[in-house]
């Protein structure tokens, strides 16, 4: 088995704004099972990453426990990261993103991570609008022990040795939506063209944005009987829409025709364009996303692509006040400036 | 695109491009991985199957391999290939009890073999194992033609040499040695059934300047002076030596020179230094040894005074190339210089001269003089008689005559055999998957980043004194070992099964050269720019597979494909495998 990748690389890579190919994203080859939807996940977060210019030094990988959570060794290798326990990646994050609000905080977690051992933690972040892009690779089962249903398993879809699963699922776009999150995305592991501008689109929204991207497990949950297989994904998968994400300062080349497509500046100063399909759900109507949801769940599809985004989005910091530098930063001085200030502060409180 | 062919050899072929670009098609990466493991012996035979000479040819081959070696296109430098082959040829055992075993009793078929160069040498290897009665004849004293007369001793040492042409010569053979030939018809009456022409492009070009005929006796044609000196008919040159000309004759002149006691050695070239026609590594020898390159010389003059040479005179210029890359040199109106010298040699090129053959034998002959022949079967106008090696288009090298050989000795036995001399067999392949396990393969898919090793040379000082004292010391056994390890197995194919693919996308996001696109179908030229990488090499091909579940095909760019076998350790179904592709050029008897 090859435990390194190859050193050479195509000799016309192209190069980003920072000189950086794709390579300079990669990180150490996956041990994941060969086929796993995790590594093309991974590989849609290269991409984005590469092509929004991103500075890996500025960006922070943060995860739980379980197959999803191993993979952020296999990106960014010159990112920070944060491998933590089971499910309290959200306590991580939030940490990290107080002390620290200028590195771009992206968590990876799984659907047990997420939906199981780590469902309050999930409601919390959401509900605190914390400034993260939270990307669940949620392929129906617990893969790492074995292949059991997950939380996600929907009611009678059947893994490789299992049963038909009798429980409800949890949809968490639709718990995102319903605590408040201002990005909710859903998408598929095999739908690169999908998945790597929805990537791009949360990292420059401000707030909490959450991408729950169907990854199949090839190993235990790819087989007929499956709700989240290759097949049954492509065959049941309906676009609300696509997307284009333009970066800031980058001329708009494309003509759309009007009418179909939307325009969104978001808050670093880029526009994604939305494309939508007839009869497709509005994105910034939060009750209509979850209208659609619920329809698309009645009838048996997977609704994918963006789902909801308030362009007015706030964070955590906003709502704190926090300090624009970071408080990492902040030295003494800065933190007790003395006897004066504190009278002055006593003062107005007389 | 259409789906490719991959049943077609040929494509399979082309991705090993060491062997595609070899003229006689050595199964390169195979024997490289035979001196990885250490079985000289083994790789050294599968290199006699298609080249006959790899002793010879690992030091003096003019490596066409090597230009299009993959290597060159992920890194920098190709692997070492021709030096390998000399690896193999140096370590092996006895390797007599492998060679073909000639027959005691003859085919009653008897074969008149002109010239004992590598194309003649290569037919009667083909045909003595059938049976056939061979007669050779050649004007030197030894077998080897050119590599003999021409390749000296400090490149290609006599022990080398007697070797591997002997392995041939004791195949049981008639040879008559010191013959000129002057009549082919009189061969031809002697009832040979049929006849092969391997007699070298033995004319060295002078060039008729003012001055020569009092010049004449200080002035040689290279190829000549080289045999002279091969022969040991010449034991020394003046002091001061000028060679005109910029191929590897010229090459083989200076460095000669400067062992027969020039000491003020000259290469003076028409030609800017890049479009000299040397090859790259023979410059680089004459360089080392201290002989200076005057480039932009043309020679106008001898000048001889008191009856005697002094030297030349020499007009600058300046290459000047029009839109279509075409040159012309255009002189610089500088004053002409001079160049003193006490002697001259002139290596401008070397020409082909059938004045032996009557043109009453019905082989036709071209505008050029040349012998009309068909490229496949080297079989002249006349049916009966064969040409090869640079008897046939014109001088090549080694590797080509011995391509040649292979193909005339082919159609020379269909001949006798009465078969048709086109109905030839396809070339011999054996495919098959390198699998051992999940994630295991039977050949070493790791790809080493070490750059191409130097081969050692002897001490200048040494060399420099001893005509025939080799200059390359050759690799040892570990430095070939890591040399060998550089090359990236390219004829361990990637083959995609579109009906077991899921488009998972995995072999995607592993391939580190970015390779594997999943896209929409379309032209050719439209469908390259849209590749994950782009796809610029036009010479390399694009695999593509049917349509898949999506309505999108595979579509493979082969140009820097490293053969790691990722995509097949990443695939699920094992819709990709790395199978191994051996194609063999079919040889003469095959068919029997």
């Amino acid at each position: 088995m090859s435990y390194q990748i190859p050193k050479f690389r195509h000799p016309d890579l192209p190069v980003n704004e920072l000189g950086y190919t794709k390579a300079d994203y990669e990180g150490a080859i996956s041990t994941l099972c060969a086929g796993c939807g995790h590594d093309s996940i991974s590989g849609a977060i290269v991409k984005a990453c590469h092509e929004l210019s991103l500075e890996p030094h500025k960006i922070a990988k943060l995860s739980g426990i379980g197959c999803s959570s191993k993979s952020p060794a296999y990106f960014l290798r010159n990112s920070h990261g944060f491998n933590s326990v089971h499910g309290r990646m959200p306590s991580v994050v939030t940490g990290a993103a107080m002390a620290n609000r200028d590195l771009l905080y992206l968590g990876i977690s799984g659907d047990g991570d997420t939906a199981s051992i780590g469902m309050g933690q999930f409601a919390h972040v959401v509900r605190r609008a914390l400034n993260m892009v939270y990307i669940v690779m949620n392929n129906g089962c617990y893969g790492l022990t074995k292949g059991q249903d997950s939380a996600t398993s929907d009611r009678g879809s059947a893994s490789k040795k299992g049963d038909p699963n009798l429980f409800n699922s949890i949809d968490l776009c639709s718990m995102a939506l319903q605590l408040g999150a201002t990005f909710v995305a859903r998408s598929f592991s095999g739908d690169k063209e999908q998945l790597v501008p929805l990537i791009k689109a949360a990292m420059t929204h401000r707030g909490f944005a959450l991408i729950d991207v169907v990854s199949p497990c090839v190993t235990f949950n790819n087989n007929p009987g499956s709700t989240k297989s290759y097949k049954y994904v492509r065959e049941h998968a309906e676009a609300s829409g696509t997307i284009d994400f333009v970066p800031i300062m980058q001329e708009i080349t494309t003509s759309y025709h009007a009418g179909t497509t939307q325009e969104v500046t978001m808050h670093d100063g880029s526009v994604i364009h939305l494309h939508k399909v007839s009869e497709s759900p509005d994105p910034f109507d939060r009750r209509s996303a979850m209208v659609a949801l619920e329809d698309h769940r009645a009838d048996g599809s997977i609704l994918t692509g963006l789902i909801y985004m308030d362009k007015n989005s706030r964070d955590l910091h906003d709502m704190l006040e926090t300090s624009q530098r970071p408080l990492n930063e902040l030295e003494e001085v800065d933190l007790c400036p003395g006897n004066r200030m504190l009278e002055n502060i006593n003062a107005s409180l007389r | 695109m259409k789906p490719t062919d991959i049943n077609d050899p040929e494509y399979f072929h082309k991705v090993v491009d060491c062997q595609y670009a070899c003229p006689a098609h050595t199964p390169v990466p195979e024997y490289i991985r035979l001196i990885a493991a250490e079985r000289y012996s083994d790789a050294y035979m599968l290199n006699w199957q298609s080249n006959l000479f790899p002793g010879i040819l690992g030091r003096t081959c003019d490596r066409p391999c090597e230009p299009a070696c993959r290597r060159v296109r992920v890194e920098e430098e190709p692997v070492a290939i021709c030096r390998l082959k000399r690896v193999a040829a140096d370590n092996k055992g006895d390797i007599t009890d492998r060679l073909p075993v000639i027959p005691k009793k003859k085919n009653g078929k008897r074969i008149a073999l002109i010239g004992a160069g590598p194309a003649s040498l290569t037919v009667a290897r083909g045909l003595a194992p059938l049976g056939y009665t061979l007669d050779i004849y050649d004007n030197q004293f030894a077998g080897g033609g050119m590599m003999r007369s021409q390749i000296p001793s400090f490149r290609l040492p006599i022990g080398v040499l007697d070797e591997e042409v002997n392995y041939i010569l004791d195949m049981g053979m008639t040879t008559t040695f010191n013959i000129e030939i002057d009549s082919l018809k009189e061969i031809l009456n002697k009832g040979y059934d049929a006849v092969f022409v391997g007699t070298g492009a033995p004319r060295g070009k002078g060039l008729n300047l003012p001055g020569l005929e009092d010049a004449m006796a200080n002035v040689y044609l290279g190829i000549d002076w080289l045999a002279s000196v091969a022969f040991e008919h010449t034991e020394s040159i003046g002091r001061r030596v000028l060679v005109l000309g910029g191929g590897n004759t010229a090459m083989d002149c200076c460095r000669t020179s400067r062992r027969m006691g020039g000491e003020d050695v000259r290469v003076v070239v028409r030609s800017p230094f890049a479009d000299m026609k040397a090859s790259p590594w023979e410059k680089e020898d004459a360089m080392h040894e201290g002989i200076p390159f005057y480039n932009n010389h043309v020679p106008k003059e001898f000048v001889v005074e008191d009856g005697k040479l002094q030297g030349m005179t020499f007009e600058k210029v300046e290459a000047e190339y029009d839109e279509n890359g075409k040159r012309s040199l255009v002189p610089t109106g500088e004053d002409l210089v001079f160049m003193a010298a006490d002697d001259v040699l002139m290596a401008i090129g070397q020409e082909n001269s059938f004045p032996w053959i009557e043109r009453d034998l019905g082989i036709e002959f071209d505008k050029w003089d040349m012998p009309v022949l068909d490229e496949v079967t080297f079989q002249s106008t006349n049916e009966k008689v064969f040409f090869g090696g640079d008897a046939a288009f014109g001088p090549e090298n080694i590797i080509t005559a011995v391509a040649h050989g292979h193909q005339a000795a082919i159609s020379i036995d269909l001949f006798c055999r009465g078969e048709a001399v086109t109905n030839r067999l396809s070339p011999e392949i054996r495919q098959g998957s390198q699998k051992m396990g999940m994630h295991e393969w039977s050949y070493d898919n790791a790809v080493e980043t070490d750059q191409r090793y130097i081969v050692p040379l002897a001490p200048l000082d040494k060399t420099l004194k001893d005509r025939k004292l080799e200059v390359e010391l050759g690799f040892d056994q570990s430095t070939g070992y890591k040399e060998a390890e550089r090359c990236l197995n390219c004829d361990v194919q990637t083959v995609f099964d579109d009906v077991r693919c899921i488009e998972c996308d995995a072999c995607v996001d592993i391939c580190p050269t970015d390779c594997i696109s999943f896209i929409a179908n379309g032209k050719e030229d439209e469908l390259r720019t849209r590749l994950v990488a782009p796809a610029n090499n036009l010479a390399q091909d694009l695999y593509v597979s049917e349509v898949l579940p999506t309505v999108r095909v595979m579509v493979k760019d082969e140009d820097v494909c490293l053969h790691c076998g990722l995509c097949a350790e990443r695939c699920p179904t094992a819709a990709w495998d790395m199978q191994k592709f051996l194609y063999n050029v079919s040889k003469a008897g095959q068919a029997v």
